[in-house]
């Protein structure tokens, strides 16, 4: 029988625990959510021996247990709490050679849990480089504990490490600090009051609740115990911070020593130029060009590869299937053209993951932060807002959930209603097709009109989301105060198995989550369009006189007849007269209404609803552009003119169509007022500003 | 009055004399803003707003209505 370990991994920011947890599992990992929020939950196997696996869980990075965020608070849930499945057997912390001091803040603090616990001094081989050396011996017998001197970047200590795990019964339980020191009288009563539990513990749950509210716990009720005021407790636990330092410090003075005369400088020389007050921004705006070079330019290449791939699919599913039968139809325009709809993603969302990936791990982000913070305060948003407006141009979701870092909760909320703003990726197809149709070809100085319409809308998109901030800023009142502490970490040359794992995981939980709700679309809609009430949807033939047309002219007419009819038709007349000044027909119509639950479907609804118009059989397959192109009024002018062209612009532009996106709003603010002012907020804009344009070019 | 870490200038170092206001963010004592530690202004962004800082061996940068709350006395070298 083999055993099981559980493991937890802990750490500050930026110490490599993700390498770790990477060099520890591979590609055996999965991520999940923490039930009821957020959080992403990253766990993994790692096998020790024949018979002893480890079940590695990589809790959120954390500066200490006084959680001042919900990625941080997960960890000091899951070590107050015995009974989760998942309390660690032995816990890992992992530091960073160069910041030991700090990291072993939060060391002390595991260690006075009494759970059994490890130290990772990651990075190692930068020791001889930066003239840092250990006294491992002496930091081992100190700290009550086994050190690990890993260097994920070499390889290095892995193996030494997985023994360790496999043997955490020999490490010793001895705590660091006598908590009672902090405050003998108080902590004094706190124990009489609660004689069976670990007062440490308790002053945990009792600052926690002073930082997060109170929470029910079963185990631990401390809502009787008569507290100190919040300030009195802050008092403390600077204290804590102090008698913990003075604790570190008096073994790092024996234990470590540092030759500063061999520290290299590469940050500083680095940071002269990367934060220039000039060329700081410029090389910003630079890499940004080329992000967007990327994700448009690079990109198009797979993903007109995917899009033909696809189209041919669903043509083979046609002639090969039983001819005609409902099944075949199903398949080749639900279905096939509905994960067609997902799968073009792929390249952009995964371009997207692999930079901003690369520029989180090599300690650039911050610079970006630290650059852009004041200009961002002026418009109510944080340094920290950056990531998740740039993140934006995948998908509002990510987006959405990248804001948890930002401390002040008005600056976090704003920037959450107006990163939907933003243009993502699923705007970009609508975008892609609508220009084609209606900006003209042609140049100025070497730049396409087309190009350059894309390029307005995307700075239409972030002028919007700035603007809007701004606005919000002046509107909304709540108490103001300011948390801002970024840490600047070393710069790092990136991990490629690092990155690699993360654009796999982002790539995947987009295609998943995205995804199930495309597909889900794309069958409601060709259901909806290939079933109608009354005689006049079953009984078509019968209303088209029979004149001297071919038979493929009058199948066309039967089919869109048909169509017309059907339930879909149905509901994109009756919103007809809604859209009809902003200059949409009904067809239209229906990909507005079917875009509410998320944009990517506009595309792949028009196609579902051309190409169950068009029942030629034999004939090429028209691309949708043409089809739409054809597109006309009964008396005969275009659907698709630069004036509704402009308009549909716009208004996919700025209105609020992603249902994913609300729920993910409505979960992050905990509340369904910000998702629905989003959505009413967002759309309102959109038609006035549709409607305006087509008025006025018309 | 006082001074604090946002009267030092670029590349100048002081030592904290106190820290205890209650605007100061509690992650911020922990990361290393505590009294008798150097803080070292490394760089400011335009404006002089944020603050790069070295403190403690730890490098962050904070917004200059909290560098105002720190408390410090100035190193002259």
């Amino acid at each position: 029988m083999s055993k099981q370990i559980n493991v937890a991994l802990i750490g500050n920011p930026n110490t490599g625990k993700t390498s770790v947890f990477n060099a520890l599992t591979g590609l055996n990992q999965k991520v999940g959510n923490y039930p009821g929020i957020t959080v992403d939950k990253k766990q993994g196997i790692c096998k020790l021996s024949r018979r002893v696996k480890a079940h590695i869980l990589d809790l959120p990075g954390t500066y200490s247990l006084n959680a001042s965020s919900l990625d941080e608070n997960v960890v000091i849930e899951l070590l107050l709490n015995k009974n989760d499945k998942d309390y660690p057997d032995v816990a890992i912390i992992v530091s960073d050679v160069e910041n030991l001091k700090r990291n072993l803040l939060l060391f002390t603090q595991i260690k006075d849990l009494k759970i059994p616990t490890i130290l990772v001094i990651n990075m190692s081989d930068l020791m001889n480089r930066k003239g840092i050396s250990l006294d491992i011996e002496l930091l081992e017998a100190k700290l009550h504990t086994k050190i690990a001197l890993v260097s994920t970047r070499k390889n290095n200590g892995i193996q030494e490490l997985k023994q360790l795990i496999e043997n955490y019964k020999t490490i010793s339980k001895e705590t660091c600090l006598d908590t009672s020191s902090i405050d003998t009288a108080y902590f004094e009563s706190l124990q009489k009051a609660f004689p069976n539990q670990d007062v440490y513990k308790l002053w945990l749950v009792i600052t926690q609740d002073a930082n997060f509210g109170k929470i029910t716990r079963q185990e631990l009720d401390i809502s009787k115990f008569k507290t100190k005021s919040n300030q009195e407790l802050k008092r403390l636990q600077q204290k804590e911070a102090i008698k913990r330092y003075q604790f570190i410090n008096s073994i790092l003075k024996e234990g470590q020593t540092i030759d500063r005369s061999k520290a290299t400088g590469l940050r500083s020389k680095l940071d002269r130029l990367l934060i220039h007050k000039v060329w700081g921004y410029v090389i910003f705006f630079w890499i940004l060009l080329t992000i967007f070079q990327a994700i448009y330019d690079w990109a198009t290449v797979p993903m007109d590869l995917i899009d033909t791939t696809f189209a041919s699919l669903a043509e083979w599913v046609k002639n090969t299937f039983p001819n005609g039968g409902m099944v075949t139809d199903l398949v080749a325009e639900g279905i096939v053209s509905g994960i067609g709809g997902i799968v073009i993603f792929i390249p952009q969302i995964a371009f997207l993951f692999l930079f901003i990936s690369i520029l989180e791990e090599s300690g650039y982000m911050s610079r970006v932060v630290f650059l852009m913070d004041r200009i961002m305060r002026r418009f109510g948003l944080s340094g920290k807002s950056l990531v998740p407006l740039i993140s934006g141009t995948a998908c509002a979701i990510p987006a959405v959930m990248a804001t948890r870092n930002i401390e002040n909760w008005k600056e976090r909320l704003i920037t959450i209603l107006v990163v939907p703003f933003t243009t993502c990726s699923a705007r970009l197809p609508v975008y892609l097709i609508i220009i084609a149709l209606v900006i003209p070809e042609g140049s100025i100085i070497g730049l396409s009109y087309q190009a350059l319409t894309l390029m307005a809308l995307y700075l239409l998109g972030f002028g919007m989301a700035i603007f809007s901030a701004y606005i919000l800023d002046r509107v909304l009142r709540t108490r103001h105060k300011t948390f801002f502490v970024v840490e600047m970490p070393n710069y790092k040359l990136p991990l490629l198995k690092n990155v690699i794992i993360t654009v796999i995981e982002k790539t995947k939980t987009f295609v998943f989550e995205a995804g199930k709700i495309i597909l889900a679309i794309s069958i409601i809609l060709w259901v909806l369009a290939s079933y109608g009430p009354g005689d006049k949807f079953n009984n078509a033939e019968a209303y088209i006189e029979p004149t001297t047309q071919t038979s493929y002219e009058r199948n066309d007419q039967i089919a869109a007849f048909k169509l017309e009819h059907s339930y879909i038709g149905i509901i994109g007349k009756t919103i007809e007269p809604l859209i009809k000044p902003l200059g949409y027909d009904w067809k239209v119509g229906i990909g507005l209404v079917a875009s509410f639950a998320a944009r990517e479907v506009f595309v792949g609804t028009l196609a579902t609803i051309y190409s169950v118009g068009s029942a030629n059989e034999g004939e090429n397959i028209d691309t949708i552009k043409n089809k739409m192109q054809n597109e006309t009024y009964a008396d005969g002018t275009k659907v698709f003119t630069l004036a509704s062209g402009i308009s549909l612009l716009l208004f996919y532009a700025f209105a609020m169509q992603c249902m994913s996106t609300l729920a993910i709003v409505k979960r992050e603010t905990k509340s369904w007022k910000w998702p629905i002012l989003q959505l009413i907020g967002m759309t309102a804009i959109a038609y006035i500003c549709a409607l305006i344009a087509f008025q006025f070019l018309k | 009055m006082h001074l604090t870490i946002a009267d030092l200038k670029k590349g100048e170092k002081g030592t904290i004399t106190d820290s205890s206001s209650e605007d100061i963010p509690l992650k911020l004592l922990e990361m290393g803003c505590l009294p008798g530690n150097t803080v070292h202004l490394l760089q400011l962004a335009p404006f002089a707003d944020p603050m790069y800082l070295n403190v403690n061996d730890s490098f962050l940068a904070i917004r200059k209505e909290t560098a105002a709350l720190i408390i410090i006395k100035k190193i002259d070298e």
